[in-house]
């Protein structure tokens, strides 16, 4: 571990962070903390700002105001490709993939950014195990179904080993018995990777995180865990009431 | 199969190896099959292969919109021209005629790409400095336009240019097969250089950034750096496809910065096929061939002609000429096992 890890310094802190799109404030002034190792899930109803908020951390939107810290570095006027090296990994909320190349290719892309010739054609071999994807290997990811292009773009994103990984609905388009298996992956990354999931699966959100993290209307209701969100009546009305009605 | 480490199971591999065949016999061949105004016509073509070529690597790979590729062609040409005028020995203004246009494309470039211009806008810029040059270089009849001893000439041009030599004799100069010879050595080059290109590790990452610019930079790439070096890379291929291009008849006017060649080159791209090399190529000979038909008679306008075919390009073979004959052969010759590994998964999926 690291010493930052050790000190105790928080992985990501937002201070303030704001998203104006004209007249729409998506992200208000969110403070956000989370410590190394941890899972932690998003959730909130559809345009609650989750998704703006993981493209500010990313910088894909460039913030109107407040400050990002991976580590305790300021990152917040940092490129995105720089933030990607920094060791933060994200699978966004629409595919993101290299949909004219076959599923070998996107993750030796991916994977040679960080490793050697060699090395890069063993660790895609050992993705491909790991996600199941071995026998779509020279498929076009174009023509492949949601859920795999998920998995796909989730292998690009391992390659990297980042150190904290947003995961933007990564459940959405799942077979049950894809979901069940994503649940065991995403255990299984977090042993070694921070994370931050954004999910409306309730089954799912309970079976992998502690804390939970509201967001409703681009801020921040509040923080718990989910059995504790659950008896709370402010986050049932706007929230889980709907998704049981549902 | 495998041949040297190429897996011949798809066209492709088929294709580079047909492809440098033909070149290669062209070379040594060329002279003796052509008489001297068709090899003449056929250098012309070498030099415009090449631009082609470049066209095609920042287009087709690159994912780079660029509408003024002619710009970098016709600087090629003027820096050879000048250089030349003023030094006597070709040597240096050969290398020239490929560093100044490299960099005058990696400056532009510098200000498209990091200035995150659009593809739209790029092509848009690109031309817009392809026409200002053009503009500028009609304007430097007078005098007092020279750079050194040798004067620009304005819209007259620069004629009488001095032929490549032998490298360190300004007296040696080259014969016409041998300034052929020469062309058709560095298409060959550009051309197996490309395929190398494309093959390698940057190569690769262009076209995942030509696929989703976002996800190259979600997964650390930096996309403006990577364009910049594709388009310098076809800046300078194109500025050497102008100096061998001015060989051809000693002469440069203002007319390589026009309007009518930048779109030709967009057509060659478009009717050969974005996505391949050699589709370009096919392009560009097939209509500078036609080009040279149309100029023997005077019934009609060459653009007229142009005009309707890209029209019918477009509408009826929109994909070009080579991946049409991609798709074509696999679908009625599937038992030779010869598709791509694209058209292979394509058809994996199918059933
Ligand atoms: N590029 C954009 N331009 C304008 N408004 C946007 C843009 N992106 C998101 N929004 C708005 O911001 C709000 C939050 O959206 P989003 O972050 O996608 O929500 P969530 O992911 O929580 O469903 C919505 O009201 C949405 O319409
Ligand atoms: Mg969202």
């Amino acid at each position: 571990m690291t010493d930052a890890a050790t000190n105790g310094v928080p992985i990501l802190e937002t201070h303030g962070l704001t998203m104006r799109f004209g007249g729409v404030v998506a992200v208000d002034n969110v403070d956000f903390t989370m410590s190394e190792g941890e899972l932690r899930c998003l959730i909130g109803p559809n345009g609650a700002g989750k998704s703006t908020f993981f493209k500010c951390l990313t910088h894909q939107y460039k913030a109107s105001a407040g400050r990002v810290r991976f580590r305790g570095a300021d990152i917040t006027g940092s490129h995105t490709y720089q933030i990607a090296r920094r060791g933060i990994g994200i699978k966004t909320q629409v595919p993101s993939v290299f949909d004219g190349l076959s599923v070998h290719e996107n993750i030796w892309v991916a994977a040679r950014r960080h490793h050697g010739r060699r090395e890069a054609n063993r660790i895609v071999e050992g993705i491909l195990e790991r996600l199941r994807l071995s026998a779509l290997a020279r498929r076009v990811v174009g023509q492949l179904a949601h859920g795999e292009r998920q998995r796909v773009e989730l292998g690009t994103v391992l390659t990297g080993e980042p150190e904290l990984i947003l995961l933007d609905e990564p459940t959405a388009g799942m077979t049950h018995e894809e979901v069940n298996q994503t649940t065991d992956l995403i255990r299984e990354i977090n042993k070694t990777t921070s994370m931050i999931v954004v999910e409306h699966d309730m089954q799912f959100i309970k079976a992998i995180a502690e804390r939970v993290t509201v967001f409703h209307q681009g801020a921040i209701l509040i923080e718990d865990t989910m059995a504790n969100l659950e008896q709370n009546q402010q986050v049932r009305d706007i929230y889980l009431g709907k998704q049981h009605a549902a | 199969m495998t041949v040297l480490g190429v897996n011949l199971r798809s066209w492709e591999a088929l294709g580079t190896i047909l492809v440098l065949v033909v070149m290669v016999v062209l070379l040594f061949a060329g002279p003796q099959i052509f008489d001297l105004f068709t090899l003449f016509k056929v250098t012309l073509f070498v030099a415009m292969a090449i631009l082609a070529l470049s066209m095609g690597f920042i287009w087709g790979y690159g994912g780079i919109l660029c509408f003024g590729q002619s710009a970098f062609y016709g600087l090629g040409a003027y820096t050879y021209a000048i250089a030349v005028g003023n030094i006597g020995e070709s040597t240096g203004p050969f290398f020239l005629a490929i560093i100044v246009p490299a960099a005058f494309a990696a400056l532009l470039g510098y200000f498209m790409f990091y200035g995150r211009l659009s593809d739209v806008y790029l092509a848009v810029v690109t031309l817009a400095v392809t026409l200002i040059l053009y503009n500028f270089m009609r304007s430097t009849a007078g005098e007092e336009y020279a750079i050194g001893a040798q004067r620009l000439m304005g819209f007259n041009g620069i004629s009488s240019i001095q032929p490549i030599n032998w490298p360190g004799d300004g007296n040696a100069m080259l014969f016409p097969d041998e300034i052929f010879h020469l062309s058709m050595g560095c298409l060959i080059l550009c051309y197996a250089g490309l395929k190398l290109l494309n093959r390698s590790y940057f190569g690769r990452v262009a076209v995942a950034i030509r696929e989703n610019e976002l996800r190259a930079e979600l997964l650390g790439y930096d996309v403006r750096l990577h364009k910049l070096q594709t388009f310098t890379i076809g800046g300078g291929m194109a500025g050497l496809a102008g100096c061998l291009g001015v060989n051809f008849n000693s002469f440069v006017n203002p007319d390589v910065f026009a309007l009518n060649f930048a779109a030709e080159i967009i057509m060659w791209t478009l009717i050969g096929g974005l996505g391949t090399l050699v589709g370009p190529v096919i392009g560009c000979i097939g209509l500078l061939m036609l080009k040279f038909e149309i100029g023997q008679q005077q019934i009609t306008n060459t653009y007229l002609i142009f005009g309707g075919i890209i029209m019918v390009f477009v509408l009826a073979v929109p994909a070009g000429l080579l991946p049409t004959a991609r798709q074509l052969a696999d679908r009625f010759l599937p038992g030779l096992g010869l598709g791509g590994a694209e058209v292979e998964s394509r058809r994996e999926a199918a059933q």
